[in-house]
């Protein structure tokens, strides 16, 4: 009896082990728990179950058509819009897009983050501005945004660009400012020229703090890409869906919105890469 | 033989805003000398320390340096190591213009190699211990052979072995590098195990000047050091009383 409940006990316990692993982990690497941690298939093991869910919920008629199709059914809708090449085109106007916007906003917001955090006259000169700009909800702008330049490329470009910039500006700017003063001290002992101060001791102090900007920037690149082309576009994956809904093409609406999901994962997966190899320092990112 | 450079301060005084931490101090020290520095917690014997480092300017006084070349290096009481940057990486920090060449390259290696770590050039500091860091700071400070090195407190944060390793270290590459050594420490019997001198501040001002003529390297039960060692204590601690 107390060999079942102590048993239950250190089962339980087994979430803590996953998180906080010990340090004997290599001896025991046959538990079913370790090897579910280093399988790289574990963090598909949940959407493929929710699919699976769905699946047969619609198969078994508790979801209608008409609510939420079958995956099968957007599998299928999928096919053919690649059949008739109209995927591939949406979805190339849409990356060009969200690139562009995130190049162009990114860009700027890197280089003013980068001057206000080593100037203080730069900061004293736009910080103030720039908070200000920051507190309007860059999508009240799409208004202006379509009287100033219709549903052109340049609304998109614009929206993007603005809305990836806030979250690259404040956190380079924070990275910059947040280096360890004792380091450049140290830096400035030993004689480095602010070239070198920069490049070896500020930029890549800054840059843990660069990456969370950058992860949080493609998150609000893709939400205003995706709201500016359903409501501003004639091309595009948010055009393509609300296309779709006049139609009442439910499954291509669905396909629109698991493409979203799966583009907003690449681009995190590939800056979440990138951080891995730029971050090898970090004790975060040792490989086990 | 010795390359240590000579350095005195005439009439130096220090003062952060109003509060005077150092008053018009006089001091020479000898080239190729070990000396330490010791006192009370803010009795402004690391801002002496610093104004010696170049760190921070003397409000009044000066200070002068013999010999041209680097300036006194400075090892800090953390170990300061770029954390993006690799044990080899860091040391060649110390070099100055050196830095990026081949030649620069090799000598960091050297240096890494003085200190024992010439098997750990491509760790990074976060896999280093606290000792291993302080090392590779040491490496770091002398690889540009300056001619004076000063260290505030760099062992305090060091487990008591690893301290008395460091000790020798230290005390091992002064005598065979020759340059004039300045450490900065509360701890009496490590200031007696290694210096020719012990400085003793009080109130911004030297309040005891001892030479310590022992042989080296020296055993912590020599008769002489714990009489030492009780004349500063006692000393320390009166002050403590009176004030």
């Amino acid at each position: 009896m107390s060999d079942i409940a102590a048993k239950n006990f250190s089962s339980g316990w087994r979430f803590l082990r996953v998180a906080f692993p010990p340090r004997r982990a290599k001896a025991d690497r046959a538990q079913p728990s370790s090897r579910l941690i280093s399988s790289r298939l574990t963090p598909w093991i949940l959407p493929a179950l929710l699919l699976a869910l769905w699946q047969g919920a619609s198969a078994g008629g508790f979801l209608s058509a008409e609510i939420l199709p079958s995956p099968l059914d957007v599998v299928k809708a999928g096919v053919t819009l690649i059949g008739n090449g109209q995927l591939a085109e949406n979805l190339a106007v849409s990356t060009r897009r969200a690139a562009s916007g995130f190049l162009v906003g990114g860009g700027l917001a890197f280089a003013l983050g980068l001057s206000n955090g080593l100037s203080r006259l730069s900061e004293k000169l736009t910080d103030t501005t720039v908070q200000m700009i920051r507190n309007i909800p860059n999508l009240s702008l799409i208004p202006l945004v379509i009287l100033w330049f219709g549903i052109g490329e340049e609304s998109k470009l614009f929206l993007t660009a603005l809305g990836v910039f806030f979250p690259v500006y404040i956190n380079t700017f924070h990275g910059v400012r947040t280096v360890d003063a004792q380091l450049v001290e140290m830096a400035r002992s030993y004689g480095m020229s602010s070239r070198e101060l920069f490049l070896r001791v500020i930029f890549p102090g800054a840059l843990p703090s660069i990456f969370v900007g950058l992860r949080y920037a493609l998150g609000v690149m893709w939400l205003t890409l995706i709201v500016a082309e359903t409501i501003a576009a004639n091309s595009g994956i948010g055009y393509m869906a609300m296309q779709a809904r006049e139609f009442m093409l439910i499954d291509v609406v669905v396909l629109a919105i698991l493409i979203y999901a799966a583009l907003g994962k690449l681009a995190d997966s590939s800056v979440r890469a990138l951080e891995r190899r730029a971050l090898q320092w970090h004790p975060a990112f040792h490989k086990v | 033989m010795t390359r240590g450079s000579a350095i005195s301060l005439r009439k130096v005084s220090k003062s952060f805003g109003a509060l005077p931490v150092l008053r018009q101090i006089d001091l020479d020290i000898a080239p190729g000398s070990f000396t330490a520095i010791i006192g009370r917690s803010g009795c402004g014997k690391s801002t002496l320390l610093r104004l010696i480092a170049g760190l921070d300017e003397p409000s009044e006084g000066e200070i002068h340096i013999s010999g041209k070349g680097t300036k006194p290096r400075l090892m800090f009481q953390e170990p300061r190591l770029l954390p993006w940057a690799r044990a080899l990486d860091n040391v060649e920090v110390g070099l100055g213009f050196d830095r990026g060449t081949a030649t620069g390259r090799a000598r960091a290696q050297a240096a890494l190699d003085h200190v024992g770590l010439g098997d750990r050039l491509k760790s990074w500091p976060a896999t280093l211990s606290g000792g291993q860091r302080q090392r590779v700071a040491l490496a770091r400070a002398l690889v540009s052979q300056p001619q004076a090195l000063a260290l505030d407190e760099p062992l305090g944060a060091l487990d008591a072995l690893t301290r008395i390793e460091m000790q020798r270290l230290i005390e091992e590459i002064w005598r065979a590098e020759g340059f004039t050594a300045l450490l900065v420490t509360h701890d009496v019997s490590e200031a007696l195990m290694l210096a020719d001198r012990v400085l003793l501040i009080e109130d911004g001002a030297i309040g005891l000047d001892l030479t310590i003529d022992l042989p080296r390297p020296r055993r912590c039960d020599i008769a002489e050091l714990a009489q030492l060692e009780e004349q500063i204590l006692d000393r320390l601690l009166t002050q403590k009383n009176a004030a």
